[in-house]
């Protein structure tokens, strides 16, 4: 392909506009830390070393980002293993809901954890009834709260990239290793799980940083019990603007700490076997009693592990003040949800989480489109550069791109290259638009990478223009690409939380923030079924999306 | 290395001086050559000689440094590919799976403007021509490999391409099909006349498709003729070597007489018919296999030992050690001479080459 002078420019443009929109907010951010005013200080930086609270918070976000990395470990690999090892019915039912968590928005699982486990909550309920007790048995609060909800929705890490890594596990070894004389437990320790070591750190440090970035968890189950996030958040909230700007600081040192092991580990090379292979045949479970246990086992499980998804229904089905003293809510209807038809103040926040998830969505896509353009097929200088870009959002947890952004809009110099938008009605989606880069980055470069460029050459060879070759041919094969990048670029704004909560004002509300204001206000029920609606609409997006992937090419 | 000579006006499709860097690294260095209407020309030669990238100049993906390409007297070097009129058909025929047989053999119609029951009528005759009539509404997943690359030639020939480009065309089939599939590509494009340029690496191949082949090594062009010719009188040593199998000897060019000379080599003396580029001093000798008779052995004549026999049928293949060690393989009646034999080797006047000593 030519380098024409053109793509050169855009090139540039896209990676000046991208710098500007991702890096430098964050580079804001810094500054604010040690510039007031006054002019440059390191006060800020001084209070933020002196003070034990800050430091409390700083550990509590680590060593709690390393607990859950334990807990769904023990979680996720027997699952992956019991799923992709054995035959037993239903096993692609079950593969499919232990798999829900990784699409679902965070803070419609710590909602409905909350009315399944909380001091209110269905299982406290039904506790209540019977031993017949006054007060709620437990306080579903403090580390331990944070900790478990943590695993409920991580765990599907170490399931999915178990299970990837069983997947492209070359059986001829397992079999030499099996003539070689290997019993199961020695094949385990030393074959499979060697094997299966990459996957299992990949898994391990996206929960690691997925941990460090969690805000909704400790936010309504903390209590008094502080993480970086939540630490930051109320610092601003406070009006201590330098030192949320430090403490945000800290929070992305460590993340990009976490993030430079995960390089690391990714480096050394994936050892799953040199043959590509195919997945071992899931085994016939042969043994009686291992023949209902493993079922039964796996079924329980993947119950336990949904089972706030479908409490969070049947609240949505409780009409506000029926359920008080009986074990089940003895009254069930719709009428949450016509509310939320009905009363426009309640379907305003589903219009605009709708209207704002689409916008950046669709400028997600559009960018990762041309920048996968300008990468892989004009080969531009600053290729490289762009592709770094798109991934920095990944690093930096959400809280810290949500402050940054807050800082960058907050300030008329157009000639800094800051103008007001906090309080427009484009921060959030630009926000989101941000946020959602890397994963459709990622998703649709991978696509253009596997897509062969002499199909578009053959275009251009039959006389068709660059436009007819984008729209006949480049689109129409990255289709199952573009579908995935849009359905995960929906989906996280769609439910996003810990952005929103720091960016949002009255008028553009999310829907998030809908169901925290309805649960402040004990309106319960309400709360659920925009927790069911989130769910309901993602859900919808996806099942769309993987229609199209499926579609277009045979 | 010697160029081939442009011919005037004659030549359809003419390459003149052209050059690609990759870096540093010259992919092709230099190369002219005329192609005529109609002509069958293969580009043959190893891997990484620049076979590739001079199809790729041909059709416009890459622009070369230096030199000019044009077709029916236009110079088409900056031509952009979508303005070549150039058919091509791509290694693994890079058909588009969204699109059935009939979509893809319309896309280059449709860029044309074909519209209609035109359309219709063109698609139909395109696969008529690769004998796939009524495949229209296949899709390509339910293509055999063969049929694939059928489509691909009918998708590159219905727009009526002023060159046709075949990037290794059979390389993708099953052996046992490749034979075949040859002889009736072959007939095919003879039959629609368009001018064709095909890469391929293998000379038999090579031999097959084409009227004319021009050999390519590290990027330059050796030498351009019909088979019969690069077999007969190659140009230069890599030609010798790379068409058809050859053995190589060292020798001394003692004098010239002439269009005969006299060497030395392993003591003896050969009488052998000479070329320009010869002159007195070491050269090296290169011999077909059918290039040389077995007699008997005698002090005068260089003398052997039969190592091995090669059994094809109607030649048998012998390998003869020489007393330095050499081996030098012989073809001649398959029961000429036993393993273990002593024999004594003459040279033939067809198929002994001789080339100046090439310094390592
Ligand atoms: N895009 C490229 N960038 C850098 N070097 C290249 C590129 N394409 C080709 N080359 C180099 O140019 C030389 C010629 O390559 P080319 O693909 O034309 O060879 P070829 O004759 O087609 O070989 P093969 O038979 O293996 O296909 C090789 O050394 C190759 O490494
Ligand atoms: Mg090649």
């Amino acid at each position: 392909m030519s380098r024409g002078r053109g793509s050169q420019w855009l090139g540039a443009l896209v990676a000046v506009v991208l710098a500007w929109i991702v890096v430098y907010p964050l580079f804001l951010v810094f500054v604010e830390g040690i510039h007031t005013p006054g002019g440059w200080t390191l006060e800020a930086v001084g209070r933020f070393v002196r003070e034990r609270n800050e430091w409390g918070a700083l550990w509590a976000s680590c060593w709690i980002s390393l607990a859950s990395v334990a807990l769904s470990a023990l979680i996720g690999i027997p699952l992956a293993f019991l799923v992709a090892r054995y035959h037993f019915p239903g096993r692609r039912v079950i593969s499919g809901i232990l798999a829900l968590p990784a699409v679902l928005p965070p803070l419609v699982g710590v909602i409905a954890f909350l009315f399944l486990y909380g001091e209110t909550g269905f299982a406290a309920h039904l506790f209540q009834y019977v031993f017949h007790l006054e007060e709620a048995p437990w306080r579903l609060q403090g580390p331990g709260a944070v900790l478990l909800v943590h695993a409920y929705s991580m765990y599907v890490y170490f399931y999915l990239f178990t299970r990837a890594g069983l997947q492209r596990l070359d059986p001829s070894l397992l079999e030499a290793a099996a003539t070689l004389g290997a019993g199961r437990w020695r094949m385990l320790r030393r074959v499979v799980l060697p094997l299966l070591w990459p996957a299992l750190g990949g898994a391990g440090l996206l929960t690691f940083l997925t941990s460090l970035a969690s805000f909704s968890a400790p936010y309504i189950f903390g209590g008094g019990f502080r993480v970086m996030t939540t630490q930051i958040v109320s610092t601003r909230l406070n009006g201590d603007i330098p030192l949320a700007m430090v403490e945000t600081f800290a929070l992305t040192v460590v993340a990009l700490l976490g993030l430079a092991l995960l390089r690391h580990s990714s480096r050394n090379g994936d050892r799953s076997g040199g043959s590509k292979g195919v997945a071992p045949e899931p085994r016939r479970l042969r043994t009686g009693i291992s023949r209902f246990l493993v079922p039964t086992a796996v079924w329980c499980l993947a119950v336990f592990l949904i089972l706030p998804h479908l409490t969070l229904l049947l609240v949505s089905f409780v009409p506000r003040g029926t359920w008080t003293l009986e074990a089940v809510p003895p009254v069930y209807s719709v009428g949450n949800y016509f509310t939320l038809f009905q009363d426009p103040v309640r379907l305003r926040p589903m219009v605009t989480s709708l209207w704002m998830a689409t916008a950046a969505t669709v400028f997600a896509v559009a960018t990762a489109l041309v920048v996968a353009i300008l990468v892989l097929r004009r080969r531009v200088r600053v290729a490289a550069l762009l592709e770094t870009l798109l991934e920095v959002p990944w690093a930096v947890p959400g809280t810290v791109f949500a402050i940054a952004l807050a800082t960058m809009f907050s300030v008329n110099a157009p000639l800094a290259g800051r103008v007001i938008l906090v309080g427009t009605l484009v921060i959030l989606p630009l926000a989101y638009f941000v946020r959602s880069l890397p994963i459709t980055g990622r998703a649709i470069l991978a696509g253009f990478r596997q897509l062969d460029p002499s199909l578009e050459e053959a275009a251009a060879t039959l006389g068709a223009s660059r436009w007819r070759t984008l729209r006949r041919v480049t689109l129409p094969l990255l289709r199952p690409a573009i579908a995935a990048g849009a359905s995960l670029a929906f989906a996280t704004a769609f439910g996003d939380f810990l952005t929103s909560v720091i960016l949002y004002t009255y008028d553009t509300r999310p829907i998030s923030l809908e169901i925290l204001g309805s649960l402040r206000q004990s309106d319960v029920g309400v709360a659920a079924a925009y927790g069911v609606m989130l769910m309901l609409i993602s859900g919808i997006v996806f099942a769309l999306a993987g229609e199209r992937a499926g579609g277009g090419v045979a | 290395m010697s160029a081939e000579p442009v011919a005037g006006g004659a030549d359809f499709l003419v390459l003149r001086d052209l050059e690609k860097r990759f870096d540093d690294h010259r992919a092709v260095d230099q190369v002219s050559l005329g192609i005529r209407q109609g002509e069958i020309v293969a580009l043959l030669g190893p891997s990484g000689s620049g076979k590739t990238t001079t199809l790729r100049l041909l059709a416009g993906f890459e622009r070369p440094e230096r030199g000019t390409l044009s077709v029916a007297g236009e110079d088409i070097t900056n031509t952009p590919p979508v303005a070549r009129r150039f058919g091509m058909v791509f290694q693994h025929y890079a058909l588009f799976p969204h699109l059935d047989v009939g979509g893809n053999i319309a896309f280059g119609l449709e860029s044309l403007g074909v519209t209609g029951s035109e359309l219709i009528r063109r698609v139909a005759t395109a696969l008529e021509l690769v004998e796939l009539g009524g495949f229209e509404r296949r899709r390509i997943s339910q293509l055999s490999g063969g049929q694939q690359q059928r489509v691909a030639l009918a998708r590159a020939l219905a727009p009526e391409p002023r060159v046709l480009l075949l990037d290794e065309p059979l390389s993708n089939l099953d052996p046992s099909l490749r034979e075949r599939t040859r002889r009736e590509l072959r007939a095919l494009i003879q039959r629609v006349g368009t001018t064709t340029v095909l890469v391929t690496h293998e000379q038999e191949e090579a031999f097959d498709l084409a009227d004319r082949v021009a050999v390519l090594n590290q990027g330059r062009l050796e030498q351009v003729g019909t088979p019969d010719e690069l077999y007969a009188v190659p140009r230069t040593p890599f030609v010798a070597r790379f068409v058809g199998r050859t053995n190589e000897m060292r020798a001394t060019l003692v004098a010239v007489e002439g269009d005969r000379c006299r060497v030395r080599l392993a003591g003896v003396e050969w009488s052998l018919p000479t070329n320009a580029a010869v002159a007195p001093g070491p050269v090296q000798v290169l011999a077909r296999p059918e290039a040389l008779g077995m007699v008997a052995p005698g002090p005068d004549r260089l003398t052997g030992k039969v190592l091995a026999r090669r059994f094809t049928g109607a030649q048998g293949f012998f390998t003869v050690a020489l007393g330095d060690g050499t081996t030098i393989e012989v073809a001649a009646d398959p029961w000429a001479v036993r393993v273990g034999d002593r024999v004594g080797l003459e040279p033939k006047d067809r198929g002994v080459h001789l080339f100046p000593h090439e310094p390592a």
